[in-house]
């Protein structure tokens, strides 16, 4: 399983030293932290320590603001219902960019069909939030405004200070998405102004099923799902000791290491995106400046997306990814490329890389050349 | 287990297609499907003696529309025009060992675009008329549903 895996996104490998730290909790140092006996208070005394690293990463006020979940679409449901239902007496407006991720998405959809008011807030070509929109419609009884710190399809970043600050007197309660964001580029609840944040350990080379919702203290949610008093009975469950600790270990290396890491994959990138833009009627989505350091993402005229996939694994044995209608479970095209103005047939044709540890400056040329071999293929192949 | 992904054969056609190309002044020309829906297939052929003698296509669309257009052509080289006609969907999803389910509609224009392309050489010799040969080209609109 050599070749170049560029869909870190998608899933990112476990850090070795994260996999050596967490590992003795699933064979040796098992316990629950919910139990008295000795065991019970070491994988107690690991799991603290895990929140307090993820707590570190993104400068909550205390530990205690981090509550542990399966994942970020665990933690944006409680995040979104949790805060909605439980302060639906301030109001019961919500707000959502056109370009969240489908797990914010639908709990706010969801939420409409129970009664509450929803818009979503437009985008421009680039994939930048409309602040003036986005203030036109907040009110007092705005309860929540989602808006994610960076966006996985196109790697566009928010400018989540001015949101904060809009959102804040305008409205209520502020909830951030930084799953695409978290250790690639600095975030800091208290300075940005957040009031719910949701993590994923993976994307940070942790275990995958494990996420993290931050709420600011004073806040109150309630829970989505019930049963006995762990994580303050906000999100009951016995903890998954192994990928938790991991996550703790996985954060605690990306606060030190983001930075240079960020720097020498923002230069891989440029590379790619001044080589891959050389191809005839090819196409950057998304802003080019204010974007993930590590993410690029081009639309081909004339071709299709999960062609371009298969395409670059089979013949090149180079792993990307698509917002292709086509590789999706439902067909629908990608609601992030609509967004900003693609029409559906050039939403089709969408090439999605995100890079990774295991990638070098190196490997420019031959990804480069596979995706000009792969277009020319496939438009020689194409009606169009 | 359930079937991850695409068959060997899909991947094969798709990797290897068959019968790519134009055909110039073809006999026959059918083009199916939609760029909206993000597939849309041609297929020419030239007809001797009642059978399909050559037969090519193009086709925009995900791996498993090239590999039913591939397939397709294959299946239906040297069959007369009316056994070509009998070439259902399902006879191509089966040669390929099956499709995805969500692939099932959209990207298995393949029969559709060869029984295009042989209506339309029905209705230039005068065998049926324009209006027996249905709709040839479906221009879909945008908004318009592309699902199964």
């Amino acid at each position: 399983m050599c070749g170049i895996y560029l869909d870190y996104q998608s899933a990112s490998p476990v850090d070795p030293r994260v996999a050596e730290f967490a590992g003795r909790f699933l064979s040796s140092d098992y316990g629950n932290p919910s139990s008295l006996h000795s065991r019970g208070l070491a994988a107690k005394a690991a799991l603290e320590e895990a929140r307090s690293k993820v707590a570190e990463l993104i400068n909550a006020e205390s530990p205690e603001t981090i509550l542990f979940t399966s994942g970020v679409t665990e933690a944006n449901n409680l995040a979104i219902r949790g805060a909605a239902l439980r302060n639906a007496a301030k109001g019961k407006k919500l707000l959502a960019s056109q370009i969240e991720h489908i797990s914010v998405l639908n709990p706010h959809k969801d939420l409409k069909k129970g009664g509450f008011d929803l818009n979503l807030v437009p985008v421009d070509g680039m994939g930048i939030i409309d602040l003036a929109a986005l203030e036109s419609l907040l009110s007092k009884e705005t309860v929540l405004t989602s808006v994610m710190y960076a966006n996985s399809e196109i790697g566009t970043v928010q400018p989540i200070k001015e949101v904060s600050d809009l959102v804040h007197e305008k409205g209520q309660f502020l909830h951030v998405d930084g799953a695409a964001a978290a250790g690639k580029i600095p975030i800091d609840v208290q300075k940005d102004g957040i009031d719910l944040l949701t993590l994923s350990s993976n994307d940070l080379y942790g275990p995958q099923g494990a996420g993290a919702l931050y709420i600011k203290p004073g806040l109150r949610i309630q829970p989505v799902i019930f049963g006995g008093g762990q994580e303050k009975g906000l999100r009951p469950g016995t903890e998954d000791l192994y990928a938790l600790a991991g996550f703790g270990e996985a954060a605690r290396i990306a606060k030190l290491e983001k930075a240079e890491e960020s720097e020498r994959l923002q230069a891989i990138r440029d590379g790619l995106i001044k080589e891959i833009l050389k191809i005839e009627e090819s196409y950057l989505t998304g802003h080019p400046m204010q974007r993930l350091p590590h993410h690029t993402s081009f639309r081909f005229s004339r071709i299709e997306g999960e062609s371009i996939l298969l395409t670059m694994d089979a013949m090149f044995n180079i792993q990307v990814s698509t917002g292709s209608a086509c590789s999706s479970r439902t067909l629908e095209p990608s609601h992030v490329l609509l967004a900003i103005g693609l029409k559906h047939e050039q939403a089709h044709g969408s090439m999605i890389i995100t890079l990774g540890k295991k990638n070098n400056a190196d490997q420019i040329p031959a990804i480069a050349n596979a995706t000009k071999k792969t277009v020319e293929r496939l438009r020689a192949l194409s009606p169009l | 287990m359930a079937q991850i992904g695409y068959s060997k054969e899909v991947m094969e056609h798709f990797m290897n297609p068959r019968n790519v190309g134009v055909i110039e002044n073809p006999d026959g020309y059918g083009k199916v499907g939609n760029p909206v829906c993000g597939d849309l297939m041609e297929i020419f052929i030239t007809v001797k003696e009642d059978k399909i003698d050559d037969i090519k296509f193009r086709t925009f669309g995900c791996g498993s529309a090239i590999a039913v257009s591939s397939m397709v052509t294959e299946m239906a080289r040297g069959k007369t025009l009316d056994e070509a006609m009998l070439i259902t969907r399902k006879d191509v999803a089966d040669q390929l060992g099956g499709l995805p389910p969500q692939k099932m509609h959209c990207s298995n224009l393949g029969a559709d675009a060869l029984h295009a392309a042989i209506k339309n050489y029905w209705v230039k010799i005068g065998k049926i008329k324009p209006e027996e040969a249905g709709e040839e080209i479906h221009e879909g609109e945008e908004g318009e549903s592309c699902g199964t």
